[in-house]
């Protein structure tokens, strides 16, 4: 092989394309930052704004309205031990990192879907660049993120969403495909428009699979807290992190704890959104 | 009016080209198959509908019943030939146009209903006309009006999963009829559903369309569904119509062997009615005397007579015994008239007459609505007819929507020149224990004789 076929310089091709994006996209990166920045920020200030028993409670009525008294009373109790571990700021910024990751994956990623179910063409290109998303390990993209958009919180964002982002695609893709046919069908019967069909029929019917990739998304990005420390992103990562390298390993395993109680209050929640609202609705 | 005409069209899955111009050469499916790889969905498809008219597409499954009802509206593009919509031709619209085909002129009822789940009753019914861009009150109210139509006031605010299977195809049948189209294309309407719902369905369906007139392409693969519910019906083979008539037609003379292997178990009883097998009926009018009554009876040599009024409205029968005693005190037809006769009417299925011609003394007379009377039922034709010969059948060779007379058309259209009603010996009263005899006498003779039985009715003739 090496004889006659001498190795591809497929490293220094990224080498040389990183560059000339940071230097060509300088700007472009800039404002992705600031905006990035400001709204983790703003997140971050807002929820601090509120008084933990507030916000405590919030959440609680909030899961009891979405789900039931179990998930109610489990809300209330891991926030509770947060505040008491005295993890409550670091949880606040991890949540703010979180939620403006996946604002940013169902920002891009629904639409991405929906045009992907639509067009065959579409769904295979995409399809191989969720595969790569997904399984290059998160380090690669990690330090080239950093040239772009500096030590912080923002690297640590635009990492979750290329983890995390995934999920939603797929799962919009799949729900728009798994419509019944017949109903598909009936639809384009009556003289619907592909945006009426889309809007009325496919949309309402995939919902469910949507949430579903939602939700998968939410733990993807949670999952990815810790790395995302790793570039300087604040937060329960952080804390983890630190005692990790510090190897205090009680420490370490009550940050994780905190990560673990957000992952299951976030996780109920999404999952029993528009769940309860039709009774009726069995496919 | 021709409200659908449909020109060889052809449909063909796989690689078209080379195929058509096998099928255009009288190639076969299988053929076509091994030649080119195309599978034949419909090939060359010729028929017609009329307008206010119920055409039944009837095959087993994978004749290209459904791919064939598809390329109506076009769900399916046909790969050749034309589809004309009031005159219109379909195949060559574009998006905008057939759009405006599929929300005015067409609806459809689906196999699997195909409700949204997410909506109610009221705005699945709604559909066809949200997506049109009509306000919410009138589409409502049009809404609410369709569920009237088919009995589902009241439920409204449900969602078709808490309804039973029935109650939602009433519900894809209501969206059908909210917008208003003249045709209406069901796919398997009612075959999803279980056999007692299925038939209450059939007589709702034939109920509302007496109302509404709309044009129907009924798909099934149910035979006595079609033979219920349709003025006419296509036969379906490997993606040809294999013949097109009245529900008698194909039964009485099946195109070819498939179709008369198709329809053989068919009870015919179920299917031909009074009017289809009633003899014209000799009758003497009230304001003639005893004298002309017994003229009539003896030259037709039969025992007793129906007595009209001017208007051929029926008032009783008299023997020819009662007769002969009524000249002999000089009285009028009147005083002997037997009114208690048995009567039915002219689109009763034989199946429900058998007991009234069995039992009863004299032949069972037909009558319309007015009591006016169209003929009689004679056993021996009765039985002829239902072991099928069409000699014993009122307007079969021809018969064109007449035939259907049965149910919609007005009933005086049945053709009294027909050959078979022409033999001349259709009254045919005898006393009742020689009634009984003959009637015997008169089924051997069918059943050995299939072809002759109105000679044969005539050679037992005798007047008491």
């Amino acid at each position: 092989m090496e004889n006659w076929l001498p190795k591809l310089p497929i490293a220094d091709w990224v080498d040389v394309f990183v560059n000339w994006l940071t230097t060509n996209l300088e700007i472009a990166f800039n404002a992705i930052t600031s905006v990035l920045e400001t709204v983790v920020d703003g997140m971050v200030s807002g929820f601090g704004y509120i008084p933990s028993y507030v916000f405590m409670i919030l959440l609680t009525l909030i899961a009891w309205k979405i789900a039931n008294k179990t998930i109610a009373l489990f809300t209330l109790i891991g926030l509770f031990l947060i505040a008491n571990l005295g993890y409550w700021d670091p949880m606040l910024e991890t949540l703010a990192l979180v939620l403006t990751a996946v604002i940013i994956s169902i920002l891009l990623g629904i639409p991405m879907g929906i045009w992907a179910s639509q067009k065959p063409s579409v769904r295979q290109i995409v399809t191989p660049i969720l595969d790569f998303m997904q399984t290059m390990p998160a380090f690669v993209y990690l330090i080239p993120a950093i040239f772009f958009f500096n030590i912080g919180v923002v690297p640590g964002v635009v990492a979750s969403v290329i983890f995390a982002m995934p999920p939603t695609i797929r799962l919009t893709i799949l729900g728009i495909q798994q419509v019944p046919a017949d109903i598909i069908e009936a639809t384009e019967a009556f003289g619907s428009t592909t945006g009426q069909r889309l809007l009325k029929v496919q949309l309402p019917l995939a919902m469910p699979t949507i949430m579903a990739g939602i939700n998968q998304s939410i733990m993807l990005a949670l999952s990815m807290v810790v790395i995302a420390s790793m570039v300087g992103a604040p937060g329960l990562g952080a804390d983890v992190y630190r005692a990790v390298t510090q190897i205090q390993i009680g420490k370490g395993f009550e940050a994780g704890l905190a990560i673990v109680v957000i992952a299951i209050i976030l996780d109920r929640l999404t999952q029993n959104i528009g769940k309860n609202k039709k009774q009726g609705g069995t496919a | 009016m021709k409200k659908i005409e449909v020109r060889n069209v052809t449909k063909m899955f796989g690689k078209s080209k080379k195929a058509i111009q096998l099928l255009r050469e009288g190639e076969s499916k299988q053929s076509i198959l091994k030649k080119t790889g195309a599978t034949v969905g419909v090939n060359q498809a010729n028929f017609e509908v009329e307008a206010g008219e119920i055409f039944v597409i009837m095959g087993l499954s994978g004749s290209g019943k459904s791919t064939l009802v598809r390329m109506l509206n076009r769900l399916i593009d046909p790969t050749a030939g034309e589809v004309f919509i009031d005159g219109e031709d379909i195949v060559k619209m574009n998006k905008e146009q057939l759009r405006n085909v599929r929300r005015k002129k067409i609806s459809m009822v689906f196999q699997k209903f195909a409700l949204l789940p997410h909506r109610t009753v009221l705005e699945n019914t709604e559909y066809g006309l949200e997506i049109q861009g009509i306000p919410k009150e009138t589409r409502a109210v049009k809404a609410m009006d369709a569920l009237k139509l088919v009995g589902l006031e009241g439920y409204e605010n449900q969602y078709p999963g808490q309804l039973s299977g029935g109650m939602q195809q009433r519900v894809g049948l209501a969206r059908a009829l909210a917008n208003d189209a003249d045709i209406l294309l069901m796919d398997e309407a009612f075959s999803a559903l279980d056999p007692l719902i299925r038939k209450d369905m059939q007589d709702e369906l034939l109920e509302l369309q007496a109302k509404m007139k709309k044009t129907i392409v009924f798909i099934t693969h149910d035979l006595d569904e079609a033979l219920r519910i349709g003025d006419r019906i296509a036969l379906m083979k490997d993606g040809s119509i294999v013949q097109i008539g009245t529900a008698e037609e194909i039964l009485m003379n099946p195109s070819n062997d498939y179709v008369e292997r198709f329809v053989e178990d068919v009870d015919l009883s179920k299917v031909l009615t009074a009017g289809h097998v009633m003899k014209r009926a000799e009758s003497v009018s009230i304001e003639k005397g005893p004298r002309v009554a017994l003229k009539n009876m003896k030259e037709l040599g039969i025992s007793s007579i129906y007595v009209v009024d001017k208007k051929k409205t029926l008032l009783g029968a008299i023997t020819a015994s009662d007769a002969i005693d009524a000249l002999e005190r000089n009285e009028g037809l009147a005083t002997i008239l037997q009114a208690d006769v048995q009567t039915v009417l002219p689109d009763t299925l034989l199946t429900d007459l058998f007991e009234k011609v069995s039992t009863a003394s004299i032949p069972v007379a037909v009558v319309d609505e007015n009591n006016r009377l169209l003929g009689i039922l004679v056993r021996g034709a009765v039985i002829g007819a239902l072991a099928g010969n069409n000699i014993d059948l009122n307007t079969i060779p021809n018969g064109k929507t007449e035939v259907a007379a049965g149910r919609l058309e007005p009933i005086n259209r049945i053709d009294f020149s027909s050959k078979s009603v022409q033999t001349k010996q259709s009254n045919h009263f005898s006393s009742e224990s020689d009634q009984r005899r003959k009637v015997i006498q008169q089924d051997n003779t069918i059943l050995n004789l299939p072809s002759q039985p109105n000679e044969s009715l005539n050679s037992d003739r005798e007047v008491n």
